[in-house]
């Protein structure tokens, strides 16, 4: 499988696009693991929301370098069993690059024409309406999720089209309103339940470790708790501390649930989807940031893979895992690492428990050399248990330590400059990646 | 668990009514004719008028009664012994003193109705139709317990008769029962939803948060405070400002029960049914009293004397006071009651000494159902070469 990169000249770094060639690959001979995958990779659609960051100050590449002329290596068109890929020329994409102000409109007309493009909340939304028009045992819960529409409008619409039984506003009780999703999924309801901010969870730490994770265990198998628990987290913009919180961190040792995290609408959707179809207590890490990405999927309907990792963009040099907003700022430095000439796998693990250690091995295996790039703290955070998993397994085939670069061990502070010093930069990144090149 | 010897028995004379006595005596010849008895206390309400002191029952009721009770007490003793033995480790809370809570409960409501009750379990789980055996097991972690022995004693379940268990963190059910009350009214079941707690767990946040919810969408939610008076080693009256339960629900009409009256309890769990049924939540507080300490580390004793016990014991007891409405109303004599005990002794045996024969889980089941469906990965134990198990 091969993708197709569009660099642009952009200082913007919202303008980083792929082509999303969807539709064509899904009729590929492969089967939906693989298009999966293709289709993650092809999905890093146009952020606009992003950052602020502005990567002219950090990085120092120079701008008037076209991957598209350079060797085939790091431009590559999407192959399917299609014809609309042929239609990604390499000539096609130079021409985008001189004018990233149209890419997305060129974009479309690259692809077949199936497929809608949306935001990324819009496609949480789409994914939820989709399996509750499905399921009627599907419900949602949360503060505001009804009436108002939902903080980040995922919920937006579906209080007046399912009723207030089926989108419930819950009041401020994150403990009682959680307990009682999962007491509702013992006897057979699908709640989805919303945290207005992942950090309001921790006040249902306790039903979510004792009872969502572990009912089933405890109870020999009799009940099964197929709740989805979603909600934004991560380092926003300046929000502050107590709502910047990255809860991956400490929800990953509780038995019995799965972790997801998703970064593009593409994945957004489906992994909303597949959670609400899983038997297993799912928690959806959203990001506050990249809610306004936008993207084509897919009219057809399609689920991810909740246990898969992505491949971002196939290299050989080195494997960057990253997932969330992370995914991103690796790819910002991606295209600082290509004109450097370096050729970065870049890996978005999307499954935070269990980790997808068949892709990531592969990777390992191809590359010999790790780097992560998470969002967590340094100190027990997702990160961490990946470089434990990785040289516990791949010890043999590493060439260089893995290293891990994560947020700073700090509460993240208001002012706006110490809050981009928390999280990892691309440049950062960059710099990881000559370090362990060398 | 009806009787069948009592049927053989002869019908006993009939006595001329009391006139200031509201019992009244049949012949007992057929096993379910009505019966009145009075409650020995009347019911104190709040926001709601409280239901009739008079209770219908049965003398195949009152039987039922004594045995399930028997049995509950004869299971629990034996509990302790085997507690003591070491056969059963970790916690163990014991339950009687407060059977009359989960017998009258049962005898008012449904299998479709759901009971969702705290640590302290152990009878709720036979009240709801658990065997022995199972519960022997669980306690002794054996494969053939209700939990397949991976719960132990803070959590038995049994989905098919919807008892939704046996929660170790205190409190901590109460959003889960709130939750069963919603999922009942969602799907429109005509159900409701008991949900226990203690007298300790009355203070927990979560609670007023559940109780909360229940209000605001009237969810078929009864919530049942067992008062037993102690919060573990603390009084009643050192850890709540107000030890009147039932009446905490401020908005939520509450109810205070003799909980040591079966027959009450039974009047009261009627009542709080149809009333949740229509109108949404209400507090049950039972007024009862657990005879051992919290658990079993706890000797019951440096909290409060044993005059106290033997006090409660002598005057209150559950079992006691039915026994005494059987001979009243001739419906077994001591001596016939005395046999049903011993019988049941045997049978609380025979259950231990089955359970004690049971197999200890297989190594592979450390790993079985922690999801639903595995992902074939492997899992080592510590050593990363002995122990090893494919997540099914």
């Amino acid at each position: 499988h091969k993708y197709l990169f569009i660099f642009t000249e952009e200082i913007n770094f919202t303008a980083i696009l792929t082509s999303p060639s969807i539709s064509p690959l899904r009729h590929s001979p492969w089967g939906k693991k693989m298009a999966a995958r293709i289709h993650g990779g092809a999905g890093a659609g146009a952020a606009t929301a992003l950052s602020t960051f502005n990567p002219k100050k950090l990085v120092a590449p120079s701008r008037t370098n076209l991957p598209a002329a350079r060797s085939s290596k790091r431009c590559i068109v999407a192959a399917a069993g299609s014809d609309a890929s042929k239609s990604l020329r390499v000539g096609h994409s130079q021409k985008l690059i001189a004018n990233a102000a149209v890419a997305t409109k060129a974009e479309t007309s690259a692809t077949t024409g199936t497929g809608h493009e949306l935001l990324l909340f819009e496609a949480l939304q789409e994914g939820l309406e989709e399996e509750m028009d499905r399921d009627p045992h599907v419900c949602v819960m949360g503060e505001d999720v009804g009436h108002y529409g939902g903080s980040y409008k995922v919920t937006k619409g579906l209080a007046d089209k399912f009723g207030d039984l089926r989108v419930l506003d819950t009041p401020i009780c994150e403990n009682a309103f959680t307990g009682m999703g999962i007491g509702a999924a013992m006897t057979g309801l699908r709640p989805v339940i919303e945290g207005m901010n992942m950090g309001f969870l921790l006040l249902a730490f306790n039903q979510i470790s004792n009872n969502c994770g572990m009912l089933h265990y405890t109870s020999g198998g009799q009940f099964t708790i197929p709740v989805v628990i979603r909600g934004p987290g991560g380092v926003g913009r300046q929000l502050g501390a107590e709502h910047s919180q990255r809860l991956e961190s400490y929800f990953q040792s509780i038995p019995g649930i799965q972790m997801v995290a998703c970064s593009t609408p593409y994945n957004a959707k489906g992994l909303m989807k597949a959670a609400i179809r899983s038997e297993n207590p799912v928690i959806l890490f959203e990001h506050v940031l990249l809610y306004n990405l936008k993207e084509k999927i897919p009219d057809e309907e399609y689920i991810c893979n909740l246990e898969e990792a992505e491949m971002v963009r196939p290299g050989e040099h080195i494997t960057i895992l990253t997932y969330s907003r992370m995914r991103y700022h690796v790819m910002q430095a991606a295209k600082t690492l290509v004109n450097k000439g370096y050729d970065p796998e870049v890996i978005d693990i999307r499954s935070l428990k269990p980790f997808d250690l068949y892709t990531i091995g592969n990777s390992v295996k191809k590359t010999h050399r790790v780097l992560i790039v998470e969002e967590c703290m340094r100190t027990g955070g997702i990160g961490a248990s990946l470089t434990a998993a990785i040289n516990e397994n791949f010890h043999d085939y590493l060439d260089a330590p893995v290293m891990c670069l994560s947020s700073q061990d700090v509460p993240t502070p208001y002012a706006g400059t110490l809050e981009e010093w928390t999280v990892v930069q691309p440049a950062q990144i960059v710099t990881a990646v000559e370090q362990l090149c060398q | 668990m009806a009787l069948s010897r009592l049927s053989s028995r002869s019908t006993t004379l009939l006595q001329p009514l009391a006139t200031t006595s509201l019992l009244r005596r049949r012949h007992i010849s057929t096993d379910t004719t009505p019966i009145t008895v009075e409650t020995s206390l009347p019911f104190t309400s709040h926001l709601i008028s409280p239901p009739s002191r008079a209770v219908e029952t049965s003398s195949q009721e009152l039987i039922s009664f004594f045995r399930d009770m028997a049995l509950m007490r004869r299971m629990e003793i034996a509990a302790d012994s085997l507690y003591k033995a070491k056969l059963i480790r970790g916690f163990c809370h014991l339950y009687d003193g407060q059977e009359a809570v989960a017998i009258g409960m049962e005898a008012a409501i449904t299998k479709r109705d759901a009971i969702i009750t705290s640590y302290r379990d152990h009878c709720t789980f036979l009240g709801r139709g658990g065997g022995l055996f199972e519960a022997f097991s669980e306690l002794m972690g054996r494969t053939t317990g209700c939990s397949k022995g991976k719960g132990g004693s803070m959590h038995f379940y049994k989905k098919d008769a919807s008892f939704y268990g046996g929660h170790g963190i205190v409190g901590a059910q109460a959003p889960l029962g709130c939750g069963l009350a919603f999922a009942q009214k969602y799907s429109k079941e005509e159900a409701v939803t008991f949900t226990l707690y203690g007298d300790g767990a009355a203070n927990q946040g979560q609670l007023f948060e559940a109780l909360n919810i229940a209000a605001l969408w009237d969810l078929p939610a009864v919530l049942v405070c067992e008062n037993n008076h102690y919060g573990m080693g603390t009084a009643e009256w050192r850890s709540a400002k107000s030890p009147a339960y039932f009446k905490r629900g401020d908005y939520v009409p509450g109810l205070k029960v003799d909980g040591m009256d079966a027959l009450a309890v039974k009047q009261a769990c009627k009542f709080a049914k149809e009333h949740a049924l229509k109108n949404g939540p209400i507090i049950l507080e039972m007024d009862t009293y657990r005879y051992h300490g919290h658990s079993m580390s706890d000797p019951g004793s440096t909290y409060r004397t044993r005059d106290e016990i033997s006090g409660v014991r002598q005057v209150r007891d559950p079992i006691d006071r039915v026994r005494k409405l059987i001979i009243a109303h001739d419906i077994a004599t001591e001596k016939e009651l005395k046999d049903m005990e011993k019988e049941v002794r045997k049978e609380v045996d025979a259950a231990v000494a089955q359970a004690k024969e049971s197999p200890i889980p297989e190594p592979s089941e450390l790993f079985s159902n922690i999801y639903v469906k595995g992902f074939g990965a492997e899992s080592f134990g510590a050593d990363r070469k002995e122990l090893r198990a494919t997540l099914p």
